[in-house]
């Protein structure tokens, strides 16, 4: 077996690439902000002593924990147009699922996060006339969230790879771009290959970016 | 009149009862010391003051505002009472000029200057104005309470409680914050302070109470007190004979 590389261009790039690079960059940005608002809020739920809250969230969240991502992404593009009764596009749908999915996995991580700052800093918020809004915009969460840094990156590389699931319906993302190319050029092994290397340098200079981040916001204690 | 009104609290966790028919009050400009073995329920009587822990029987008055009653704004009530934890509880993600200014500003709706204003005066009076744009986690930790002082009288409380504010501190750091706590006696602060520096309470204290096993045993004068311990409870006797000792 020989590969030709010859068809690795600026061409290339330019025409299959780029749409799906920003496609799925698109998703991974969308789907860590929704996805830590959304899984916040469950957080906060989860947290609360009201079973009204608790509850439902916990069933949320367990409930998608236990799904394989690419059936949830099935299954949103199927429900939500019988839902709302009229078709989304393959983006939207995506989007949506990813947010959905990707809040419960945060949610256990700003849970965690807020269960490591010690009991007495609430208290002091508490003690000085803070509602349990401010508490926790000003005084928990700004903590918890430094805390959480490393793990947060380490989930948002794990969805940047997950995005690639949205072949199953359709979506252009980076590695559909890959593997059309693969298919125009008729040299399919060879775009695959050059996926895994683009995936990898992304992933990989991610996760070194957040070593950098993490000692630029670390709390001296 | 009292300012704070502390009648028959009681106060279970599950079936143990932590505080039982706790009744004390406390006047303006009084210095209160709380003392009594470890588990005795001191700590937890100081915190159901500002509601921070809830009790199930019983009254609390502050100024007359019920810290009990549903209907009570206790956030704005909290504004009110000035507290010092144990392990100091400054915020270690802000600088010590904004642990002192944050709830002034987004509590009291105070401006930024106002705010710094006076948290600078209140640094400057424990002495540490010179550490005012470094971090919790660069000051030692007698510096820390003493910018926890500063940060709770920054919000003009008209009490100050403390919850043994030197017991996680260096020998050699309790004297500065003692230090602090006695200007602030001499100024005519209302303080409640639970407390083992039996020094201090000579020094400061109006009025002892001593607590075991969630009861209020004895309450009394300072010279009471410590001038006449053989006409003590017997478990105050115990304690007090303990710590002359020492």
């Amino acid at each position: 077996m020989s590969l030709d590389l010859s068809f690795y261009s600026w061409e290339l790039i330019q025409n299959f690439l780029i749409k799906g690079l920003l496609f799925s960059v698109q998703l991974t940005v969308v789907a860590t902000l929704g996805g830590i608002a959304f899984g916040t809020i469950l957080a906060l739920m989860r947290l609360s002593n009201k079973p009204w809250l608790t509850i439902p969230a916990s069933c949320y969240v367990n409930v998608m924990r236990s799904i394989p991502l690419v059936m949830v992404i099935l299954w949103f593009f199927l429900l939500i147009p019988t839902l709302i009764g009229r078709p989304i596009g393959a983006d939207l749908s995506a989007y949506i699922t990813f947010i959905a999915f990707e809040a419960a996995f945060f949610c256990e991580i700003v849970r965690a996060g807020i269960g490591s700052i010690p009991k007495g800093q609430a208290a002091a918020g508490q003690a000085l006339g803070m509602s349990y809004a401010q508490n926790m915009r000003l005084i928990v969460l700004p903590q918890a969230f430094r805390n959480m840094i490393p793990i947060f990156m380490t989930q948002i590389i794990i969805l940047f790879q997950d995005t690639s699931l949205v072949y199953a319906i359709g979506a252009y993302d980076l590695l559909k771009g890959f593997e059309i190319a693969g298919k125009n050029y008729g040299r399919p092994i060879e775009s695959y290959l050059l996926a895994a290397v683009v995936y990898f340098l992304i992933c990989f200079s991610l996760s070194r970016a957040v070593k950098a981040l993490q000692k630029k916001v670390a709390i001296i204690r | 009149m009292a300012l704070i009104e502390i009648k028959q609290v009681s106060k279970w966790y599950g079936s143990f009862q932590v505080l039982t028919n706790c009744s004390t009050n406390i006047k303006v400009g009084e210095v209160v010391i709380v003392c009594g073995p470890s588990g005795s329920g001191k700590s937890t009587l100081i915190k159901t003051i500002n509601g921070l822990e809830a009790f199930q029987s019983g009254e609390i008055r502050i100024d007359g505002v019920s810290v009990g009653d549903p209907h009570t704004n206790l956030p704005q009530l909290r504004a009110q009472v000035g507290m010092v934890f144990q392990n100091f509880e400054l915020f270690p993600h802000l600088s010590v000029t904004e642990n002192l200014t944050i709830a002034q500003i987004k509590v009291l709706g105070k401006s930024q200057s106002d705010a710094t204003a006076l948290g600078m005066k209140y640094l400057e009076r424990v002495g540490l104005i010179n550490q005012k744009d470094k971090f919790p986690g660069q000051l030692s930790g007698g510096q820390q309470q003493r910018v926890a002082i500063a940060r709770a009288l920054s919000m003009n409380p008209k009490v100050m409680l403390f919850d043994e504010p030197t017991s996680a501190l260096d020998p050699e750091m309790v004297g500065e914050v003692l230090d602090v706590m006695v200007q602030l006696a001499h100024d005519g602060m209302t303080m409640i302070c639970v407390t083992h520096e039996m020094g201090f309470a000579k020094k400061v204290g109006h009025r002892v109470i001593f607590m075991d096993q969630g009861k209020i045993v004895e309450d009394c004068s300072k010279d009471e007190f410590f001038l006449h311990p053989e006409k003590r409870a017997p478990r105050a006797q115990e304690f007090l004979a303990k710590i002359i000792t020492q």
